[in-house]
């Protein structure tokens, strides 16, 4: 029997045929990238290939590096294998790459989601024999209610605060989320002011042409009075700093998965918690590798041993993959 | 109980004690007085019956949501709490319906009376008529334990502010033996008879933690009175009538579990209330907790008990005397009183007073309590001279300066994650003491580090993981933890032979390597010493 497709080093997840790594943890020749959170998108590979909406924000991050863009559903021959790279539908640019050798087909997902959030390019599903997918949420007790409802929550939220006198402060991770509740909520109810990480992302996201509401970034010489009642976007780890208490009277809130549970709400100390996912739920995950119509399914980062019991049981051929992609844990700092 | 269920979710969402307030007031001020009865009756503890067992809740849960029991079973642990967990699987509700707290609670108490086919079409029915948040409510009244992250205090601070009532007489008319079926929010509070409950106990007064030592106080020694802090049961003797009962801190009548202290009805006039601690007592020295907790939980006393860890009440305030409230009036004239009904009372009787430690400046405090442990007690309590008796836990005239904790230096060799508000994070820890080569595990300890050490832990036990045991995670032994502990007992039932009270992590060692940690001796020694 040949070697298979992609297997799975201490580098990363790796082909053979075309001698390159998926999203590698450790410096590499070559690197495909799913998409541009630091967990996957690492530094000090010799060449890296992602797609055309991921390349603003990875030169961002990584600086000047040596990278190669294609468009979504281009076909790349590398060695002896042939690949693609198709919408993730998890931040604008993300990719689940394809990868086929001999008409044998394999997905790696990298991080992804079902729901269409109006800025990222949706998800498609790609038919594969073999699918590598993250299960983050892999656990029956997430299930998403629709972005209009959780936009809603947000809103209403922001204007109770704005007619109490009291900022808005949402935490949000600065790549994805931060400009999905942007675009999803109503820009018209205040000023929106945002935290620099969360800015300097706006700004490549914008130079690419997403549409996105206008924001302020805070500096110190913002003058926060003449901005009362704003909501203001910044990174989760921004909450409790000395940062967010220049904004006076506030509420906080966080916008995340993991929002689902009470005790991490809880541990969290945000006043409100927002269920809002850049992540498959329980139902987009088996909805999806249903749709890959994949017999085999590799399990990496997320509750992966308990979901690989459930797929066996529903008849796949299942593995567990040990990566170093992030749990995306609210503690880390960016993975989305 | 959509009502009640907004209740909930506001005070959830916020961590302020004054939104808080402002949630449960606006509530007791809306709702009707069933609801409102019941929402008291819970937040101080008071619950219905479980007739229901988590077993079949957990299994009907499973099938409702078509998935296998096992996958409901895993999951739990990552939420951390049953009734969540529950609400999260279910598919969401097929007909919603607003019928009031009072209807679901006596849904529940129902259930007792029906066959299980019954019962588990009742809760599949309720499970499809109540929106996430309620089912969550729901299932917290079935399967009890049900906190709302509201104190007492609070909840009468807010009744206090819809009824127009004092909080202080609030708080006495909430006490005692009450149940929503025996009272109604108009007499429980509205219009109480005073004389209708004479079991009924004051509002303990509790102590706050002293920040420090003594010469934080404003204050100089002489104004204040010191007593030893005894490791015992917090009781309320009350005579009235003709018969006495003892209330638990917990406001839990424990009359029948101290049998003895029925003599004291005898020595003692009606109209007396006395605070103080139930202890284990033997020639006139207290006996560790441990032998008092033989007695706990047992509701009928067999002889053998009452010869082996006999008690006396260990008396420290007098709260009602001649059947009038003293609270009111200064420490040491209650003190005086105490001790002159109390020198009444022959030595043969189970009541001795908590004697008074003389001391004229703060260095004099410190030397006595330096000796807690020799007195088997905990450390030192502060009362100030002037200070009536108030209600609840506030800070300003009584404080604890308990006793600096015991330590030892151990290795953590297993972990495993929390639950509730530390799902997700690796909290709860097994750590062991060197013996010669090996490792020999002594105590799990669950508290004492900030949430980022334990995200910090949480990363390491995640890529240090050498086997797995179910949830329980064998990890590589290398971080050392100084772990305070109150007391600690001879335990045959642990491998180290030693069982401790209170452990807690107080300190992360990263100064110190593996082979640094304690050893099996010293916790022996420590034994010999503390034991």
């Amino acid at each position: 029997m040949a070697d298979p497709l992609l297997s799975f080093t201490e580098r990363g997840i790796y082909c053979a045929a075309g001698d390159f790594y998926i999203d590698p943890w450790r410096p590499v020749d070559r690197a495909l990238i799913t998409h541009g959170h630091s967990d996957h998108a690492r530094g000090g590979m010799g060449r890296y290939l992602a797609t055309e909406a991921a390349a603003p924000v990875m030169r961002h991050r990584l600086g000047d590096i040596a990278l190669g863009t294609v468009r979504y559903g281009e076909t790349r021959r590398i060695g002896d294998a042939t690949v693609s790279f198709h919408p993730a539908g998890h931040v604008p640019g993300s990719a689940q790459i394809r990868v086929e050798r001999g008409g044998e087909v394999w997905v790696v997902s990298g991080d992804y989601k079902t729901e269409d959030d109006g800025l990222s390019e949706p998800w498609e599903p790609v038919r594969c024999h073999a699918f590598i997918t993250e299960c983050t949420f892999g656990l029956p007790v997430f299930k998403w209610r629709p972005q209009p409802e959780v936009a809603a929550e947000i809103d209403a939220w922001w204007r109770a605060n704005r007619e109490a006198g009291r900022a808005s402060i949402l935490g949000a991770y600065a790549l994805g989320k931060a400009q999905r509740i942007l675009s999803a909520i109503d820009a018209g109810i205040g000023p929106i002011l945002t935290h620099g990480a969360v800015e300097a992302t706006n700004e490549v996201l914008r130079a690419q042409g997403l549409p996105l509401p206008d924001t302020i970034r805070v500096t110190p010489e913002t003058d926060l009075k003449s901005y009362s009642g704003a909501l203001v976007l910044a990174t989760p780890s921004a909450l409790g700093t000395p940062w967010a208490r220049r904004f006076g009277p506030a509420s906080t809130g966080l916008a995340s998965g993991w929002m689902t549970l009470r005790g991490v709400r809880r541990r969290r100390s945000a006043d409100r918690g927002f269920v809002l996912s850049d992540h498959a739920d329980w139902t987009g995950l088996n909805d999806a590798i249903r749709q890959t119509g994949a017999e085999r399914v590799f399990v990496t980062h997320g509750y992966t041993a308990i979901f690989r019991r459930w797929l066996e049981g529903q008849g796949y051929d299942a593995g567990i993959v040990e990566t170093d992609y992030g749990d995306d844990r609210l503690e880390d700092e960016d993975a989305a | 109980m959509k009502r009640f269920a907004a209740l909930f979710t506001r005070l959830d969402q916020t961590t302020r004690v004054n939104a808080k307030v402002d949630a449960l007031a606006d509530y007791f001020g809306q709702a009707p007085d069933s609801d409102r009865l019941w929402t008291i009756a819970l937040l101080s503890g008071r619950r219905p019956k479980r007739t229901v067992t988590t077993t079949r809740l957990r299994e009907w849960a499973a099938e409702r949501a078509s998935i296998p029991l096992w996958l409901f079973e895993e999951s739990y642990p990552i939420v951390g709490d049953l009734a969540e967990t529950i609400a999260l699987v279910l598919p969401d509700p097929a007909h919603v319906s607003d019928l009031p707290l009072n209807h679901w609670i006596d849904e529940i108490r129902n259930l007792a009376r029906v066959e299980e086919p019954v019962r588990k079409a009742r809760i599949l029915d309720a499970w499809d008529r109540l929106e996430t948040t309620e089912r969550f409510v729901f299932n917290k009244l079935i399967t009890g334990g049900f906190r709302m992250g509201v104190s007492r205090k609070l909840m009468t601070r807010a009744l206090s502010r819809a009824t127009g009532i004092e909080e202080s007489d609030l708080a006495h008319r909430l006490m005692g033996d009450w149940t929503p079926d025996t009272t109604s929010f108009d007499t429980l509070v509205l219009r109480p008879d005073p004389a209708a409950d004479l079991s009924r106990p004051y509002p303990f007064y509790l102590a706050y933690q002293l920040d420090g030592d003594p010469s934080s106080l404003d204050d100089p020694p002489a104004d204040w009175a010191a007593e030893r802090k005894w490791d015992g049961i917090r009781g309320q003797l009350i005579l009235r009538g003709g018969d006495w009962h003892l209330w638990s801190r917990g406001e839990e009548l424990i009359t029948d579990r101290f049998p003895e202290l029925a003599a004291l009805a005898d020595h003692i006039p009606p109209g007396t209330v006395l605070d103080g601690e139930v202890l284990a007592w033997r020639d006139e020295y207290p006996l560790s907790f441990n032998v008092l907790q033989s007695r706990i939980g047992r509701r009928t006393v067999p002889k053998k008990l009452l010869t082996e860890a006999p008690v006396i009440l260990y008396a420290y305030d007098l709260l009602e005397w001649q059947g009038q409230d003293i609270r009111q009036r200064p420490f040491t004239d209650r003190r005086n009183l105490l001790e002159s009904l109390a020198g009444s009372v022959p030595r043969a009787m189970p009541l001795r007073i908590s004697p008074l430690l003389d001391f004229a400046t703060w260095n004099d405090l410190a030397a006595l309590r330096a000796d807690s442990r020799s007195f088997a007690a905990e450390g030192v309590m502060l009362k100030r001279k002037n200070s009536p008796y108030r209600d609840g836990r506030r800070k300003g005239d009584w404080w604890k300066w308990k006793v600096d904790p015991l330590t030892i230096d151990a290795v953590m060799i297993y972990a495993q994650q929390g639950a509730g508000r530390r799902a997700n994070l690796f909290t709860d820890f097994t750590f062991a003491v060197r013996d010669g080569d090996g490792l020999v595990p002594f105590t799990k300890a669950y508290s004492g580090l900030t949430d980022k050490e334990f995200q910090q832990i949480t990363a390491w036990v995640r890529k240090n993981t050498v086997n797995r045991f179910g949830p329980v995670r064998q990890v590589t032994p290398h971080h050392v933890f100084e772990i305070a502990f109150e007391g600690i007992q001879a335990s045959p039932r642990h491998k180290s032979g030693v069982a401790l009270r209170f452990p807690r992590m107080s300190r992360w060692r990263h100064d110190k390597p593996m082979t640094e940690a304690n050893t099996l001796t010293d916790l022996k020694e420590m034994l010999a010493a503390y034991g």
